[in-house]
C-alpha cells in the first residue's frame, strides 16, 4: 500500500528532495522558505546546512552540482536577491548533477519587506520555472525539476508562495532514487565562465529554452488540459488553480505546472479551443504580457490585481453572476504583531526610546520595534541595510547628522550581509555606531542556528564565530558587550560611543526568551497597594503589563516570562516576584 | 459528503498550529481528503493569526473565505469577534473565556470592545469555555488548547479513537497524561448559560 500522510508543502519539496537523491542543500532561513531545510534534516542521505547568506547557499549548491550531485538551494523571494549573481551565471554554465533552487514568494506579504515575482527574475536569469499547486505536486514538481535540469543542462527554479509552502495536504510517497555520482571531467568551456567561454554558452542557453520550450507542451504531467464548458477558458498555475476550481467548476482549465517556458503550442491550442479566454495569476502579468505578445486576445490585470493573495471569492466576483452575500465585519481593534514578553529588544529598545535615538533597522523580529509604543525604528530596506544606510546618512548629511542615531542589526543577519557594510564604514572613515542585538539565534524565522550559536543545522557542535572578534578584526576599536537587561550600562555607553568620532559597536548580548530553557521559571506581579499608577513599566509596551481604566497595572500570569524589565522600572517596588510558579512548571 | 469548513484563530504563541495538526491527523485518518492552512512567520509574534481547515471528499482551496466556515474555535474573545463574518449564518463559535489586549488597547489607543460574546451570542451558536481555567486545574496551562479541541470534537464527524492517537503522536511525552485529561474534559464540558 502506498503510505499518505498530511504534509506541509515545504515539507513535501523536503520530501521531493529526498526521493529525487539530493546530496547537498544549502538555505538561510526566510518565510516562507525555512521549512523545507528543517524537514530536509529528517533524512541522512541528505547533507543539509544553514548558509550564512542565500548568496553562499546557492553557490554551495553549484559547486556540488558541478561535483557531479544532484544538489538544492532554497530561499524567500528576496534571498533569490542576494543570489541573483550566481543565478545569472548557473544559467551560463548549466549543471552537472541536477540543480534545483527553491524560491518562495509572498504574495500578500505575510512576512517579507516586498512583493516580488519570481517569474519575472527567472526568465531575466535564463532560468526554467516550474510551479505546484499543491503538496502532492510540490513533491512531485522537484524530481521533475532535477529532470529538466539535467535533461536540459540548467538549473531550474521551483517557485512556491506562502499559502502553498505553509498549506498541508496529503502526499503519497515514494522511495527515494539513488542517481550515480558523475564522475568530474575538467571541462573550462563550460565551467570557467570568462568572457571567450560565455560567449559561447550564451547560444547554448537560449538553444536549450527554445528545445525545452518545444517540448514543455507535451510535457503532460506538468501541464493539465480540463476540458468542460468552452464559453470560458482560464489558463492558471499554483495555488491560484485551486480557487479557480472552486469558483468555476465548470470552465474549461489550462493548468500550467511550467512557467518558463510557457509551453507556446499548447496555450495557442487551448485559445483557440474556447470563446473568451482569461489568465489568473497573482503578482505580475508574466503569462499574461507574453500571451499578449503572440498575439493572442485573452484578459487579465483588467480583471484581477496586481497585488496580493486572490481567493475564489474574488473569481466569482469578477467571472460569474453569483453574488458572494457576505456578513458586516466587526469593528476590531487591530493585532499587529509585537516583541514578544520577556523579548530582550525591548530591554535595549526601552534605553532608545528614553534618548530619543532613531534606529537605521534591519529585517529580524528587531523591526517590531518601528511600532508604538517603542518607535525606535526609523528604516527598513533588506537584510544588512542597517549598517550601510546609516552610513550614507553621515556621507550626505555630515557627523552631527547621526550623533543620535545608530544601526541596528541582529546576529544572524550581522553574518548574512551586515559585516560588508561594517568594513566600508570603517574602510570609508565613519563615524557612525552599530548596535548589534545578539539573541544566540535568527528568531524571527523560527530560531535557526547561525554563525555565532556554533551549532549545525543538524545539531552538531561547530565553530562559534565570535562577533565582537571578527569587528575588532575589521578594525572597530571601540566594540562593547552588554547585557541586553542592563539597561543603565547600555544607556551610559550609547552617549559615549555616539560622542566618538570613529565607528563603534556595542553588542547587547541576551537570548532569544523563546529558546528553551530560557524563559526562566519566575514571574512577577504588581502589589496593588503599593503601586502609584505611574505607568513608567507600561512604558516599553510589554503586552504581559495591562492596566485599568484608573491606571492600576496588572501582570498576566499566562504571558510573562520573568525577564524584570518592569522590576527594574518601577521606582516604588510595587513589582515583586510571584511566589508560586507552580502551574507553569 | 459536503465539504466542511473549520477555522482556528487567535494570538500568536497560543499554540494554534499544535491544534491545527492533531485536527489534520485525525481527519486523515478518518479517511478524508484534508487541506489546511496556517501562519508562520512574523504575524505569529502576538499577531492575529488564523489557521484553516477544510475536509471532504475532495478539497482544492486550502483557505475558508467569508461567510463559508460551519465551525470558528476562536481562543481569544476579539480574535472571535474578528472572524465572526467569516462564519455560517448558523455556524458554530467556540470561544475561549481569554482576553489578551492588543498593543493598541495596551497603550489606550483603542478600547477593548465590550460584551463580545453577548453581541455574537445573537448570531451564532456559541459555545463560551473557560479553558484556562480548567487548564489551571489540571495543573498545566498549555493543554488548554486540547481543551478546546475537547469541546469541538462533538462537532465533527471524527471518533474519539483518531483525536486519542494524534493527541499522543503530537504532544510531548511528558506532558501526554495532562493531554489526555485535557480532551476528556473538553469533550464532558456543558456550558451553563447564564
Amino acid at each position: 500500500m502506498i503510505e499518505k500522510k498530511i504534509m506541509l508543502g515545504n515539507e513535501a519539496i523536503a520530501r521531493g528532495a529526498y526521493e529525487a537523491g539530493v546530496r547537498v542543500s544549502s538555505a538561510y532561513p526566510g518565510t516562507p522558505s525555512t521549512e523545507i531545510s528543517e524537514y530536509l534534516e529528517e533524512y541522512n542521505e541528505v547533507y543539509v546546512e544553514w548558509a550564512p547568506n542565500e548568496k553562499v547557499a546557492l553557490e554551495v549548491a553549484i559547486g556540488a552540482s558541478m561535483s557531479g550531485v544532484r544538489s538544492l538551494a532554497s530561499m524567500k523571494h528576496v534571498g533569490l536577491n542576494v543570489a541573483a549573481d550566481p543565478l545569472f551565471t548557473a544559467s551560463f554554465i548549466g549543471v552537472t548533477g541536477g540543480l534545483v533552487v527553491v524560491v518562495a514568494d509572498d504574495p500578500g506579504l505575510y512576512s517579507s519587506q516586498n512583493e516580488q515575482d519570481t517569474r519575472s527574475i527567472a526568465i531575466a536569469a535564463k532560468v526554467p520555472v516550474l510551479e505546484p499547486s499543491d503538496s502532492q505536486e510540490a513533491k512531485d514538481f522537484v524530481r521533475y525539476a532535477f529532470e529538466i535540469s539535467e535533461e536540459y543542462d540548467t538549473p531550474v527554479i521551483l517557485r512556491t508562495t506562502t499559502r502553498l509552502s505553509h498549506s498541508q495536504g496529503v502526499v503519497e510517497l515514494a522511495d527515494r532514487l539513488e542517481p550515480e555520482i558523475i564522475e568530474y571531467v575538467r571541462n573550462p568551456q563550460k565551467n570557467v565562465m570568462v568572457p571567450a567561454n560565455a560567449s559561447k554558452r550564451h547560444p547554448i542557453v537560449e538553444e536549450n529554452l527554445i528545445r525545452l520550450q518545444d517540448d514543455s507542451s507535451t510535457m503532460n504531467h506538468l501541464n493539465r488540459l480540463e476540458i468542460e464548458d468552452k464559453s470560458i477558458g482560464i489558463i492558471t498555475s499554483g495555488i491560484p488553480y485551486q480557487y479557480v476550481k472552486e469558483a468555476m467548476p465548470n470552465a474549461s482549465i489550462l493548468k500550467l505546472g511550467i512557467l518558463n517556458p510557457l509551453p507556446k503550442k499548447l496555450i495557442e491550442e487551448f485559445s483557440q479551443s474556447v470563446d473568451r479566454l482569461v489568465i489568473i495569476e497573482e503578482l505580475d502579468p508574466v503569462i499574461e504580457s507574453q500571451v499578449k505578445s503572440w498575439g493572442i486576445k485573452c484578459e487579465g490585470k483588467e480583471l484581477f490585481s496586481l497585488l496580493y493573495e486572490y481567493s475564489a471569492n474574488m473569481i466569482k466576483d469578477a467571472l460569474t453572476e453569483e453574488k458572494v452575500e457576505i456578513r458586516t465585519k466587526e469593528e476590531a481593534p487591530v493585532r499587529p504583531p509585537i516583541l514578544c514578553p520577556g523579548c530582550p529588544h525591548r530591554s535595549v529598545y526601552s534605553v532608545l526610546n528614553k534618548l530619543k535615538i532613531h534606529g537605521a533597522g534591519d529585517i529580524g523580529c528587531y523591526t517590531l520595534g518601528a511600532s508604538e509604543p517603542l518607535n525606535v525604528i526609523d528604516s527598513t530596506i533588506c537584510m544588512g541595510a542597517s549598517i550601510s544606510s546609516l552610513h550614507g546618512m553621515e556621507k550626505a548629511r555630515g557627523r552631527d547628522y547621526i550623533k543620535n542615531w545608530v544601526a541596528i542589526i541582529g546576529d544572524s543577519t550581522f553574518f548574512h550581509t551586515g559585516i560588508n557594510s561594517l568594513i566600508n564604514m570603517v574602510y570609508n572613515q565613519s563615524s557612525g555606531t552599530v548596535l548589534i542585538l545578539d539573541n544566540s539565534t535568527t528568531a524571527m524565522t523560527g530560531h535557526q542556528d547561525n554563525p555565532s550559536t556554533g551549532v549545525t543545522l543538524r545539531g552538531d557542535i561547530s565553530t562559534s564565530i565570535d562577533i565582537k572578534k571578527i569587528c575588532e578584526g575589521i578594525g572597530v576599536r571601540s566594540v562593547r558587550e552588554i547585557s541586553s537587561f542592563d539597561t543603565k550600562e547600555l544607556e551610559k555607553a550609547l552617549k559615549e560611543e555616539l560622542e566618538k568620532d570613529e565607528v563603534s559597536v556595542i553588542i547587547a548580548k541576551s537570548p532569544c526568551v523563546l529558546l528553551k530553557g530560557v524563559a526562566i521559571k519566575s514571574q512577577y506581579f504588581v502589589d496593588k497597594e503599593v503601586c502609584r499608577k505611574c505607568g513608567l513599566c507600561m512604558k516599553p509596551g510589554c503586552p504581559a503589563i495591562t492596566s485599568d481604566d484608573e491606571g492600576l497595572t496588572e501582570i498576566n500570569d499566562t504571558m510573562c516570562n520573568g525577564c524584570g524589565l518592569c522590576y527594574s522600572r518601577c521606582p516604588f517596588d510595587a513589582i515583586k516576584l510571584t511566589k508560586s510558579v507552580i502551574d507553569r512548571l | 459528503m459536503e465539504i466542511k469548513n473549520v477555522m482556528i484563530v487567535g494570538v500568536g504563541g497560543q499554540g494554534t498550529l499544535l491544534t491545527s495538526r492533531i485536527l489534520g491527523g485525525a481527519i486523515l485518518d478518518s479517511g478524508f481528503d484534508v487541506k489546511l492552512s496556517e501562519v508562520h512567520g512574523m504575524a505569529q509574534r502576538g499577531g492575529s493569526v488564523v489557521t484553516f481547515v477544510r475536509y471532504g471528499k475532495k478539497v482544492y482551496e486550502p483557505i475558508v473565505e467569508e461567510g463559508q466556515a460551519d465551525i470558528l474555535i476562536a481562543f481569544e474573545k476579539l480574535e472571535a469577534l474578528r472572524y465572526a463574518h467569516f462564519l455560517k449564518k448558523d455556524g458554530i463559535m467556540i470561544v475561549n473565556d481569554q482576553r489578551i489586549d492588543p498593543m493598541p488597547v495596551v497603550i489606550k489607543k483603542e478600547k477593548y470592545p465590550e460584551n463580545i460574546v453577548q453581541k455574537l451570542r445573537d448570531d451564532f451558536n456559541l459555545i463560551l469555555v473557560d479553558a484556562l481555567n480548567e487548564a489551571r486545574k489540571i495543573g498545566n496551562l498549555k493543554v488548554f488548547n486540547v481543551i478546546i479541541l475537547g469541546v469541538m470534537s462533538k462537532y465533527m464527524d471524527i471518533s474519539d479513537e483518531m483525536w486519542i492517537k494524534q493527541i499522543k503522536e503530537n504532544v510531548p511525552e511528558y506532558s501526554l497524561e495532562d493531554n489526555l485529561v485535557a480532551f476528556q474534559i473538553g469533550k464532558d464540558f456543558r456550558e451553563e448559560i447564564i
